[in-house]
């Protein structure tokens, strides 16, 4: 049991640590460390029942910036360690911090499985499209033909969508945000604490140094108005500051002007909806359709994997284990001898 | 009719047909009933890598060795006095090893031109028509005739009739060693309680197999095998992964800690999987990853939790984990991860026995990364050195590794059954619940060098850690050299540190005075022992130590190495303890090795050690 909640109350300024926050000056992973300091305290749970598990990669190095209980893993098995903690402590609040690289490329197993088991995990996925703790080679995010250390003539790899990868995993929520909108990562996360099972969290993610701008199109002033969209549950999908919005012919997203067409005929956003959420996760190699932000797809139906395994052991649970486990040892048939 | 009786000291048996012939099933069927009988007894199951080989072929040939006696048994035998064929491959794969003038009991419907051809042998060479069997006691039955005829009333169709004739052949068995048919009758009721007519016809078969040896004459004899003189107490048959799974869960119990396997499947380990994933009751928690790697990195986020962390494989999957379990070296976290060792590399021999993890085990991950590493010897030690490496592991904060193997994994003995009071207490390193102001360090050491875990959850004892070199006491990250130099040699000191609460080495035979010790560990205890005790009985001097702690070693290991002039390593590898010997105790060893995915025959053994002698 916890204390008296009095006691328990902290701050964002009792999350830092005595620890010097190393990234590059300028790098976007300052604002989503500021953004999740300034949610903790609101979200009800004691400090000492956070957990921040990362991989490997600029972003891993995340919990030990938090005065929780943190720990640095190794590439790509941060999903699997939490999996672990997360099963045998279902009372704690356990955070996953990965990357692009961490938690598509070398990780990609353990996070899809991940997603189909459901264990209530806070996946950050921190995407920046590049590889940036081993200075700059592309990323199974990065786009065609990016020119980096180790592809000189331009990648040739088609990128993951990583939501639609997501999402084809039976993952139960999953949303988008930016290192810029301090506002929106804030609701994102907290609605991602709230989801009982994976939520899985990208974030764009500036890395000013090894591929600056990479997202400037949906953080410019100007440019984000046409380039990306804000989901809202039960809204009609509209951007561009209302002069645009989305409208479904089929299953086929179509941009329709809304001085030309009534606002009724767009899609209207429903986050429990699978099929919409599918087809929204593909608003992304099409320059037409502008990029969505917010909850894509959220489904609170499933149950956790610490439920599914506390149910069957607490079903069972033997009372008296030392004598049970004696009369164990003897139910294959056994003789004395005298 | 014939009474004639015959006394042995002991029997090797070998049943062996195709793998869909129910093998397994009889020979643990006369395993159980010799054991109740109370003989001792040794069983070595030798099956293939593939589920169903072709039926009939001798990569589809199961096996089922067992030997029983009136005394000590050590390993399964050599050679086999009898050996049970159900049909040609059968025969061939088997035969080399059967004793001259050995009995071989052949199913002549499994020598047809068929299944002479599936064999690869000529229709013109069946061994049961041409004279290559002359030197053994041969008894030709159509045992799949004669089971279809005792089993006719109860009109089950071909397949299923056919499939009777297992119980037939161990009828006839049993009373060829006067057994008695309780046991087995029982378990066919049990085994087939939802199909009367099968469980009848089986027990028909069983019958009609015993009479058939009562009634004819086909054989001159039949014998006897006193009970052996054991210990008074209560015992059962437990195979070593049996055992193991047993010696986790007693750990959990007594440690008061619920146990998280993180696994993946892999032969010859995943019955030690199946066997836990059954005891949900006790808490514990089976969790069947997406791959290897997931399993540990599960276990050590279990263990970081506060829960017993605990991974099972073999050796390609160690291979996979390697990266993990420096990750739990460093973040000095309690995990145990068990290698039930099978012939490598690569794939390798999936179903055969090898000891060639070893080196893998000591030094088979980046950096200088130390960890403790036991070995039981017998199938029936995998209960307590299962439970030693969790207590190990939690009161030293260290990861454990245990090295199996495929032979004392499947091969099962009498085991005189110790309950759990009678194991010793386990204090684990978590801080769970304290009030204190923080004033916490993650690696500050208690006397045996260990830390204290203060697990999440617990108020006032926020820290971070990770896989980036720590420095001393506080945990930070540090890269200052000095600091990097201590932390491996801390590391180090930590597991060197084991050492002084294990159990002081014994000789398991002869003393520091004999002429040549031989040094053997895990799953040789049995051979080497039986070859030594015979070696001694003609009159040579011969020590033999058993090596159960790997690293560190007993103390007192080096002080027995030193007055041997002659120091034999007997291991089923291509050397590879014998270089740690050299190494540590500068001592010329030689090796005797053997590389066939099978355990050491005695008589290797003996030659070895002979050879030395002689040599001399």
């Amino acid at each position: 049991m916890h204390n008296s909640d009095s006691i328990d109350i902290f701050t964002s300024k009792d999350l830092e640590t005595n620890q010097e926050v190393r990234w590059c000056p300028g790098c976007g992973d300052y604002a989503i460390l500021n953004s999740v300091k300034k949610i903790l305290p609101d979200l009800g749970q004691p400090k000492h029942e956070f957990v921040f598990i990362s991989g490997i990669g600029c972003s891993s190095r995340f919990p030990y910036y938090v005065n929780t209980y943190g720990m640095h893993s190794i590439h790509g098995r941060a999903t699997a360690v939490a999996t672990g903690l997360k099963i045998t402590r279902p009372e704690l609040s356990v955070w996953v911090i990965t990357g692009d690289g961490d938690a598509l490329s070398i990780g990609g197993n353990h996070l899809i499985h991940t997603l189909r088991r459901n264990p209530d995990l806070n996946i950050l996925l921190f995407n920046n499209q590049i590889y940036g703790l081993t200075k700059g080679q592309y990323s199974p995010t990065s786009e065609v033909g990016k020119i980096t250390k180790s592809t000189p003539f331009g990648s040739v790899d088609l990128p993951f969508n990583p939501l639609a990868l997501c999402l084809g995993a039976n993952a139960t929520f999953i949303a988008r945000t930016l290192d810029k909108d301090a506002k929106h990562q804030q609701e994102i996360y907290k609605r991602a604490y709230t989801h009982k099972g994976t939520s899985m969290v990208e974030i764009y993610q500036n890395c000013n140094v090894f591929n600056d701008h990479a997202f400037d199109v949906f953080t410019d002033k100007d440019l984000k108005l046409i380039n990306g969209i804000y989901l809202e549950h039960e809204k009609p999908l509209t951007f561009d500051s209302g002069k645009k919005g989305i409208k479904l012919i089929g299953l086929q997203p179509d941009v329709i002007d809304l001085e030309q067409h009534s606002i009724d005929e767009c899609m209207v956003h429903d986050e429990n909806d699978k099929t919409k959420a599918f087809i929204l996760t593909q608003f992304f190699d099409n320059n037409l359709l502008p990029r969505p932000f917010g909850i894509i797809y959220c489904d609170n139906t499933k149950a956790t994997l610490e439920n599914g395994i506390k149910e069957q052991i607490t079903a069972v649970n033997i009372k008296d284990k030392k004598l049970s486990f004696n009369a164990l040892l003897m139910t294959k048939s056994f003789w004395e001898v005298c | 009719m014939n009474n004639s009786k015959k006394q042995l000291r002991d029997v090797v048996i070998k049943f062996a047909g195709d793998s869909g012939d129910g093998i397994q099933l009889t020979g643990n069927q006369f395993a159980e009933t010799t054991a109740l009988f109370g003989n001792d007894i040794a069983t070595f199951p030798d099956f293939p890598a593939e589920i169903r080989a072709p039926l009939g072929t001798v990569p589809g040939v199961s096996g089922f060795q067992l030997h029983f006696g009136d005394a000590h048994i050590f390993t399964p035998g050599d050679e086999y006095d009898v050996l049970v064929a159900l049909n040609a491959a059968a025969l061939k794969t088997n035969l080399k090893f059967l004793k001259p003038n050995g009995i071989i009991i052949a199913n002549v419907s499994g020598f047809d031109n068929k299944n002479l051809r599936l064999a690869n042998i000529e229709e013109t060479e069946n061994p049961l028509e041409n004279d290559s069997l002359n030197n053994f006691q041969v008894h030709k039955i159509d045992i799949t005739k004669l089971t279809k005829i005792a089993v006719a009333p109860y009109n089950l169709g071909n397949k299923e009739s056919e499939r009777c004739k297992n119980m037939f052949v161990l009828g006839l068995v049993y009373w060829l060693y006067h057994r008695s048919l309780d046991k087995t009758t029982q378990f066919i009721e049990q085994h087939f309680k939802k199909d009367p007519s099968v469980a009848n016809a089986n027990v028909i078969a069983l019958k009609a197999g015993y009479n058939f040896g009562e009634t004819t004459e086909t054989f001159a004899y039949q014998y006897e095998v006193d009970k052996a003189e054991t210990k008074p107490g209560l015992y059962r048959s437990i195979n070593g992964n049996q055992a193991m799974a047993m010696g986790f869960l007693a750990a959990s119990i007594n440690a008061e800690l619920p146990l998280f396997l993180g696994t993946y499947p892999i032969t010859p380990a995943s019955d030690i999987l199946h066997e836990l994933s059954k005891h949900k009751g006790y808490g514990v928690i089976s969790f069947q990853a997406e791959d290897e790697i997931a399993g540990v990195s599960a276990a050590i986020g279990a263990s970081y939790g506060g829960s017993i962390g605990l991974t099972t494989s073999s050796g390609p999957g160690i291979a996979l984990k390697a990266e993990a379990i420096g990750l739990a070296t460093m973040l000095e976290l309690p995990l145990v991860i068990c290698n039930v060792q099978r012939g490598g590399p690569s794939t390798g021999l999936p179903t055969k026995t090898e000891q060639a993890d070893l080196m893998q085990a000591l030094y088979g991950r980046n950096g200088e990364c130390p960890l403790v590493v036991i070995a039981p010897s017998t199938h029936s030690d995998c209960y307590e050195m299962a439970y030693t490496a969790i207590k190990i592991a939690l009161e030293h904060t260290v990861p454990v590794m245990i090295l199996s193997d495929g032979f004392i994994a499947n091969g099962a003995e009498p085991w005189k059954i110790k309950t759990i009071e009678h194991l010793p207490t386990i204090q684990s390193n978590f801080i769970t619940n304290s009030e204190e102001l923080n004033t916490y360090q993650p690696y500050l050491r208690n006397a045996n060098l260990s830390r204290n875990i203060a697990v999440p959850g617990t108020k006032n004892f926020e820290h971070r850690i990770g896989g980036l070199e720590k420095e001393n006491i506080s945990g930070n990250i540090s890269y200052e050299p000095e600091n990097h130099e201590l932390m491996v040699k801390l590391r180090a000191e930590k597991v060197e540190r084991v050492a002084e609460v294990l159990p002081l080495q014994k000789f398991e035979n002869g003393n520091e005075m004999s002429e040549l010790l031989i040094i053997g560990w895990g799953s040789t205890f049995g051979s080497i022992s039986a070859a030594v005790n015979e070696l001694i009985l003609e009159g040579h001097s011969i020590a033999h130590i058993h090596l159960k702690y790997i690293n560190p070693m007993p103390l007192n290991i080096g002080d027995l190495i030193k007055p041997f002039n002659k120091v034999m390593v007997a291991e089923l590898n291509n050397g590879q303890l014998i270089r740690v010997i050299r190494d540590k105790y500068l001592k010329d060893a030689i090796g005797i090795n053997k590389i066939q995915g099978q355990p050491f025959m005695v008589k290797e053994i003996k030659d070895a050690i002979l050879k030395q002698i002689n040599h001399a």
